[in-house]
């Protein structure tokens, strides 16, 4: 190859680059390792993380059992090895489980058009808002408190250039819900869009379609979101929101310290030109043959450049892909059975505590005790991490902790943590 | 008749939908172990469903068969070439996917007690600093999603620097040749964009740059080797035009498996950058994502990192949340943690040396081609080129061929094409990034095929405008999925 090249090393490729960018040492990173070395090290740092723990952490992300099925599909080297299907004659594969992916999703949340998927809940949120500024002409955003904290943060993060306002909506201190009377008082003619959990960051149940009547009577959209996908398996899907804004994590995404993990947005079709990322539709080819192919890309990065509705380009097709299996293997019977059996396991344990909140819950909620460190020392003795501790995200709650439990809580250790807490 | 086979040896495939009869199931949940709860009581009968309408049931064997036929309508880096510009579609080593699933790292809860998650912050520890040596920058934050989601932390970087020095200016500057997410980007850090002009050899202008910069410029937004591969020679007097001006050099590394080994960004100028871990460090793009977008920076950026930040207290790790100049957060929880582990698997098995010999086989392979392929395409920008080149349909154009069509056409010969009408100052651009995983064999192959459907188009275009011809699925009409969009699968009205 060299000689075809008419160059003498391979060193001699880079001899237009000017000596002083060179770099004149060896890269300081130990020399190869063997496949065996390489599991080995990866085994003992999986081995000082808590394998074989149980835990009622949730939060925003979830343990659900994962189906065989899930990492059997996406194994395939024709799902994990592919790029993002452009070419559509020879990416039919990637290109179909997404537009079920987007059918699946429309179905689950009551809209009428999904995207292909966003990097996350946390990011997807502020692409809800960007979208609802663009829609509206308005700049004010109101978040409710009882949106996860970290989403909130990434929100006013994205919000900080754009011109976008947003400002908090206070939660009912003995409900757990949004404030309505602080809605009310908040909410004016320039505000864009209401942003609403349900079940929101303390596991309560929103009132999805009297928040939406509030903003809708100023004009503003209600954008709804959601870090549990489980619960839609029983709870009545948002269709009184304009934009859905969600976390797909519970579907057989491993928590793997925080992702990958795979957002949606999802909202009516007379909204779907301002909506962001990837979307696939339905289509023909020459032989008059069904095909899908990505579409609507006048809205994307790589036509409209500085116009775009948003800069996202790879999003997270693989992890989107899980989250299509997932729903297939348990499917309409099993999602519920499954929403079910959070829904039981949940109430049984909530019900040896003392609860803070007393709003409707699904598979998560606040537990009050004045020794939240003291309960979970005591758990990690006999191998349970217990629930999340509430003061570091708001001071008010600091007598209190987030638990959760999902269909993989066992009732014994239900039974002692209800002990610790005693 | 036999129904269900098209003239192709994959079978037909149904959606999901179609598949579906009331009552099949592919699932077990063990027996409650707890009093069943009613729904409706404990949430309310107005805020529960009585089911999912049309959501699929199938069996699951059912369920198998449909996703294992979906894939083989795929194309893949697991059946050969593809060379797609500017993407570095480079093998996935399959030990990085079993390292990933190990139960303590898989598992790991983001809010598990630190003391539980050492092992886990380890890995993202070491992997910032292998980045950081390789790339030749001081930090790395490990938070943000993928490429675009990096250059939005980068450019917000920038944006905190200059506004604690005053003022946070008001525009970037971007080359004709950048990626789309660059200017994107620039909207959503709420800078504007001005474009810069390449010159004849592929590069910047270094002239028209100085005039460019002014106290308005925050930065200047560079991909380098750039999108046509060619290295911006005149790299370190660009980053002192931008830094006698007070604006910044960020650098897009896109293409930073041009460099590892070779050169480093930080060490040319960059004050800021982002990597694609999904590209230079082979965790699998999984078709479209999920990707990982480190960004490292100098110095004097490090205190408006996103928090929060590992640190190390004593003899273990800790995430450190007091950081007032930071930009905040970009993504929930700390990024796409299962693909840093994937990337240090990688760095692990190839080691200093290992990487910087990819490099050199990721830039042979690309002139191999360039060589080959030039009697026959034309070249417009003659400069020496690193690991991509990028021809134009120029003369093809001539028999009203043009890239996207020969694109279809190498798909016949077995080829994922290469990327099609980018950067966009090639007319007709046709990007070719082989990356070093091929072997002689799989390239002169590549180049049979472009040889044989460069003479296609003199002797039958037809051919080559119908393509492809020995696909399962045929052209495929986009235009018409645009002008009347069907996003979602409805059942069919009742007759």
């Amino acid at each position: 190859m060299l000689r075809v090249l008419g160059v003498d090393s391979l060193d001699a490729l880079f001899s237009h680059l000017p000596p002083e960018v060179r770099l004149n040492r060896p890269l300081e990173i130990p020399s190869g390792k063997s496949e065996y070395e390489i599991v080995d090290y990866f085994r003992a740092r999986g081995g000082e993380c808590a394998d074989g723990y149980a835990s009622f952490l949730g939060a925003g992300v979830y343990r659900h059992y994962r189906p065989v099925l899930v990492d059997t599909v996406v194994s395939r080297s024709e799902f994990l090895t592919s790029y993002t299907p452009y070419q559509a004659e020879i990416s039919q594969g990637t290109l179909t489980t997404i537009f079920e992916f987007q059918s699946m999703i429309c179905q689950l949340t009551g809209m009428e058009v999904a995207n292909a998927s966003m990097y996350d809940g946390s990011t997807a949120v502020p692409e809800a808002a960007m979208m609802a500024i663009r829609l509206t002409g308005r700049d004010r955003i109101l978040v409710a408190r009882s949106v996860h904290p970290e989403y909130r943060e990434v929100l006013s993060t994205y919000a900080q250039h754009q011109g976008m306002l947003v400002a908090e909506v206070d939660y009912g201190r003995e409900g757990g819900a949004v404030d309505h009377g602080d809605l009310e008082r908040k909410i004016d003619d320039r505000t864009a869009a209401v942003i609403i959990q349900s079940p929101n960051f303390f596991g309560i149940v929103e009132d999805i379609r009297r928040a939406a009547e509030m903003a809708h009577s100023h004009g503003a959209l209600l954008i709804y979101v959601f870090a549990e996908a489980v619960s839609l398996g029983l709870l009545e899907p948002p269709r009184d929101a304009d934009i859905v804004a969600g976390e797909l994590q519970s579907f057989a995404i491993s928590p793997s310290y925080g992702g990958p993990f795979a957002g949606i947005v999802a909202t009516k079709e007379k909204f779907m030109r301002q909506m962001p990322g990837r979307v696939v539709g339905e289509t023909k080819d020459t032989r008059g043959y069904r095909a899908f192919c990505l579409t609507l890309a006048a809205r994307e990065q790589h036509i409209r450049r500085e116009k775009a509705t948003s800069n996202i380009c790879t999003n997270q097709a693989l992890i989107a892909l899980m989250a299509t299996v997932f729903m297939t293997v348990y499917g309409k019977q099993g999602l519920r059975e499954l929403a079910l059996q959070n829904l039981s396991k949940a109430h049984y344990l909530a019900g040896k505590l003392p609860l803070r909140f007393t709003g409707p819950f699904f598979n998560e909620f606040v537990a009050s005790t004045n020794s939240p460190d003291a309960i979970n020392e005591s758990l990690l003795q006999n191998k349970i991490v217990g629930g999340l501790p509430l003061q570091r995200y708001y001071p008010e709650l600091a007598n209190s902790m987030l638990l959760c439990a999902t269909e993989m809580s066992r009732r014994e250790q239900m039974d002692t943590v209800a002990e610790a807490f005693r | 008749m036999i129904k269900k086979v098209r003239p192709h040896v994959n079978q037909n495939e149904p959606l999901l939908f179609e598949r579906s009869s009331p009552g099949k199931r592919g699932y077990q949940l063990p027996p409650l172990d707890v009093p069943a709860v009613d729904p409706a009581a404990a949430l309310g009968f107005q805020n529960t469903r009585a089911e999912i309408p049309d959501f699929p049931e199938v069996s699951e064997v059912e369920a198998i068969r449909h996703f294992t036929r979906l894939s083989t309508h795929n194309y893949a880096i697991d059946l050969g070439l593809y060379p797609l510009g500017s993407c570095t579609m480079k093998y996935n080593p399959r030990v990085n996917e079993q390292v990933a699933r190990i139960e303590g790292l898989a598992w790991a809860h983001p809010y598990q007690p630190e003391s539980l998650a050492q092992g886990i912050m380890e890995v993202m520890a070491a992997l910032e600093q292998m980045l950081a040596e390789i790339t030749g920058m001081d930090a790395v934050t490990l938070q943000p999603a993928a490429g675009a989601h990096g250059e939005f932390t980068g450019i917000l970087l920038v944006r905190a620097l200059l506004q604690s020095q005053g003022h946070p200016r008001k525009k970037l500057l971007i080359p004709d040749s950048a990626h789309g997410t660059n200017p994107a980007t620039a909207t959503m850090a709420g800078y504007a964009v001005q474009n810069i002009k390449s010159n004849a050899l592929g590069m910047i202008d270094v002239d028209e740059l100085a005039r460019s910069v002014d106290e308005d410029v925050a930065a200047l937004m560079l991909t380098n080797p750039n999108t046509l591969g060619v290295f911006e020679e005149h790299i370190t007097r660009i980053a002192e035009v931008l830094h006698a001006k007070g604006a910044q050099l960020y650098m897009d590394g896109a293409n930073m498996n041009a460099l590892v080994g070779i050169a480093r960004p930080g060490d040319f100028g960059a004050d800021v950058m982002h990597l694609n871990l999904h590209k230079t460090f082979s965790t699998p793009h999984g078709g479209g994502g999920p990707g990982s977008g480190p960004v490292a920076v100098k110095e004097h950026l490090i205190p408006f990192l996103p928090k929060p930040r590992m640190a190390r207290i004593g003899n273990r790790w800790s995430w450190n949340y007091d950081l007032p100049q930071s930009i905040g957060r970009v993504r929930a929880f700390y990024g796409n943690v299962g693909m840093h582990v994937r990337a240090l698997a990688y760095i692990m098995a190839h080691g200093g040396d290992g990487l910087r010999n990819a490099t050199l086989d990721a830039v042979l392979n690309s002139n191999y081609l360039r060589v080959l392929l030039e009697p026959y395409y034309d070249l417009p920008h003659k400069s020496p080129t690193l690991h991509e080149c990028v021809f134009s349909d120029a003369r093809q154009a001539k028999r009203g061929v043009r890239t996207g069509d020969i694109a279809k056409r190498l798909i016949d010969y077995g080829f994922h094409p290469y990327t099609v009408s980018f950067p966009l100052i090639v007319p007709g651009a046709m990007m070719i990034e082989p990356t070093e995983t091929e072997g002689k064999a799989e390239l002169d192959l590549f180049v049979d095929a472009l040889i044989s459907i460069a003479k296609e188009i003199e002797e039958t275009p037809e051919l080559v405008l119908t393509a492809p011809h020995d696909t399962r699925t045929s052209r495929v009409d986009e235009v018409g999925a645009a002008r009347r969009p069907i996003l979602r699968w409805k059942p069919a009205p009742p007759k």
